[in-house]
């Protein structure tokens, strides 16, 4: 593979300076969590490494995923990693289209064959064959397969891919179904959210191709490095939390102070994503920044855990405006009249065996 | 057999044949109830436990409730000098602690403890009379029995319920309730490496919390119904109750065999 270009040439061919090119490397550095003696060593890897190619196909999706790719923070980082994966094949962003784009998407899969890493955005639907995703006239779950075949990695971009989305709620006619329920012999790494933030996004695949490893996975197959805390432990608000203040309604003055958003159904105390550190938008805010709540859209079956402003998880299967503490309530309150009745009866039996016993004695 | 005694032994007359056969009494605890009619049932740790883990539930059932229905905001100081919310987690978590010790240590007494201590954990289930005598506690409560029966240790319908919703609901709340902690104390320490493993088996934090929530009201569901059956039977059945899990001691009302 002599003849591919290193990330450095890309770079460089690119108009990106040396002294830009080492910023990248230590902005990429920060952005891993790796110490600054890491600095040369990416640079290193970069200016010796053939880059890895990188196809990215879409599914049933909303393409928000790309939307949040293409405005990374930092507009270099945006554009290095852009130029890195180069779109080999991206049907959404290449310049290629119909018969040209899929002969570029068998052209990479040839050339690169188990060295390329695929990028999934959306989930394919299962039902009636895969009809309900048609691209280049065939069911997508078969270009999905086609193109995992020999790829060296998946990456499931987003919710619906980690998981499966609005697409899949219930009853999910469709039968999307998220990829790793598809694809089950590669490696996956989910990279969930709705969209996953910009810089976890290039902060992934940036560490893929300069370290030519995965990175390290919790239990769900998420990055560790953005994925193993909750909104809820870096949140600002959380002395608040902590103090028992809380807004309990909207545009109350708690809210004007900026209180908790625990009661009025805040999943950051269940949700795992680098929201509450990396912010959104170069860094400038985040939902429970600008008085909202999380709706924990980085978390499997989000989008079936009933209302956005709940604390306590809506129970559909109880009937529409249940949930366990009216389903425990009522519960506890039929035991407690049926022990208050059994108490009476009892009461009534035993006194009615005294007179009988009397009765007796006379 | 000593020379002076207020009771005779009446060693011909079968006692308690329905409780020798569920594997409830042992030979000693015939002895003891021909000699004395009572017999030490409950040694002081499981009534220690008892107590303690009584206390513990109130307490997680409380806290619990607030966790999930936080009490209305109070404003007392800054939110730095302010720590509500916290010392009601805080009682929580420590509540919890000494309900799985205690938990853990109620095991262990299981092995060392007497006969009585081991049937909170195992259900005689492959006795056939210790089935019927399951359908004769329910008639009992249906009111289809005239007179209950005498036993040393529980009968074996209380036996049933003690196992489903304290052996089995202390377990799975001490599961659940430890992996919720683990999430608080972090990925990669102690008590993730220990209980982690738990969240995604129910998908994630929130369908645990859920489930964990779910499993306060079967635990109060069964506090109910405990409290009021242990207090009927202390008035209703032939043998002492209340008292029985203070001294630990049983005593029986009448002194026919069965
Ligand atoms: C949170 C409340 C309570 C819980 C979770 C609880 C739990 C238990 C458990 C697990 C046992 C079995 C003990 C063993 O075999 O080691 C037991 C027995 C017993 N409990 Fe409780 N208990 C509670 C409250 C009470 C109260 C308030 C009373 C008294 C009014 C009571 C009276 C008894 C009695 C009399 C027994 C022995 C039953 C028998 O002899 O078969 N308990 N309880
Ligand atoms: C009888 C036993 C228990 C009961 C009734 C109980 C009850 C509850 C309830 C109702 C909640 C609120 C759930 C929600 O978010 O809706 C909760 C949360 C929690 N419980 Fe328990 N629990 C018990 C045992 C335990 C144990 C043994 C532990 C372990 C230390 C524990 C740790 C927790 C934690 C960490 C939370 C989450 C707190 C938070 O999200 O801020 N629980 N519990
Ligand atoms: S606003 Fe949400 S994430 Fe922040 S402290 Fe409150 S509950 Fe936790
Ligand atoms: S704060 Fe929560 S809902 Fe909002 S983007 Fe982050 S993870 Fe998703």
């Amino acid at each position: 593979m002599s003849q591919i270009e290193t990330f450095y040439d890309v770079m460089r061919r690119q108009g990106i300076t040396r002294r830009s090119f080492m910023k990248y490397c230590s902005l990429t550095a920060a952005a891993l969590g790796l110490s600054p003696a890491y600095v040369p060593k990416i640079a290193h890897a970069m200016e010796t490494k053939p880059r890895t190619p990188v196809i990215w196909v879409h599914g049933l999706e909303c393409t928000c995923c790309s939307e949040s790719f293409i405005r990374s923070a930092h507009p270099l980082a945006k554009d290095v990693v852009l130029s890195m994966i180069s779109l080999d094949y991206d049907d959404t962003l290449m310049a290629a289209a119909g018969h040209q784009a899929e002969a570029a998407l068998q052209d990479t899969i040839e050339k690169y064959k188990g060295n390329y890493i695929l990028a999934v955005e959306g989930n394919p639907p299962l039902n009636e064959d895969g009809m309900f995703c048609i691209v280049g006239g065939k069911p997508f779950v078969e270009q999905l397969k086609h193109a995992a075949e020999h790829a060296k990695a998946v990456i499931s971009w987003g919710a619906c891919a980690s998981y499966g989305c609005v697409q899949a709620a219930k009853p999910n006619p469709t039968r999307a179904t998220p990829v790793h329920k598809v694809i089950t012999d590669k490696p996956i790494i989910k990279v969930p959210g709705c969209p996953p933030i910009a810089e976890v996004m290039t902060g992934v695949i940036t560490y893929m191709l300069t370290f030519d490893r995965l990175p390290e996975l919790d239990r769900q197959g998420r990055p560790a490095m953005f994925y193993s805390q909750r909104i809820h432990d870096k949140c600002y608000r959380r002395p608040h939390f902590d103090a028992g203040q809380f807004v309990e309604a909207w545009d109350d003055e708690n809210a004007r102070k900026g209180y908790c958003l625990y009661k009025m159904g805040c999943k950051g105390p269940t949700t795992y994503n680098a929201c509450s550190t990396v912010r959104w938008n170069e860094g400038v805010s985040f939902p429970i920044q600008s008085g909202h709540g999380c709706i924990g859209c980085s978390e499997d079956g989000f989008w079936d855990h009933g209302s956005f402003y709940n604390r306590v998880t809506d129970l559909t299967q109880f009937g529409v405006e249940s949930n366990a503490d009216k389903v425990g309530l009522a519960a506890a309150g039929v035991v407690g009249a049926g022990v208050a009745a059994h108490a009476a009866i009892s009461a009534l039996k035993s006194a009615q065996k005294k007179t009988q016993s009397s009765k007796e004695e006379v | 057999m000593s020379e002076k005694s207020i009771h005779e032994a009446n060693p011909d007359v079968e006692i308690l044949k329905a409780a020798t056969l569920t594997g409830d009494a042992t030979a000693e605890d015939l002895d003891s109830i021909r000699r004395r009619t009572s017999v030490y049932v409950y040694e002081t740790p499981v009534r220690l436990w008892h107590w303690i883990n009584a206390l513990a539930i109130l307490v997680l059932c409380g806290t619990g409730w607030f966790i999930g229905n936080p009490p209305p905001s109070m404003q007392i100081a800054e939110a730095t000098h302010q720590f509500v919310f916290g010392y009601i987690r805080f009682a929580h978590f420590a509540a919890g602690m000494i309900l799985t010790v205690g938990f853990l240590g109620r095991i262990y007494w299981a092995f060392v403890g007497n006969h009585h201590a081991k049937q909170l954990f195992i259900l005689p289930v492959w006795n056939k009379h210790w089935w019927s005598e399951v359908f004769f506690e329910l008639r009992w409560y249906l009111f289809l029995e005239k007179e209950p029966k005498k036993y040393v240790g529980h009968n074996p319908l209380a036996q049933a319920a003690m196992f489903f919703f304290m052996t089995l609901g202390i377990t799975f709340m001490i599961v659940t309730g430890l992996a919720l902690y683990s999430e608080g104390a972090g990925q990669g320490g102690f008590w993730d490496s220990l209980f982690g493993w738990v969240i995604p088996l129910f998908g994630n934090s929130q369908a645990l919390h859920s489930i964990h929530h779910l499993g306060m009201w079967a635990i109060v569901i069964f506090m109910i119904i405990h409290i009021y059956a242990a207090i009927r039977e202390d008035i209703m059945s032939r043998q002492s109750m209340v008292s029985t899990m203070i001294s630990g001691t049983r005593t029986f009302k009448d002194d026919r065999p069965e």
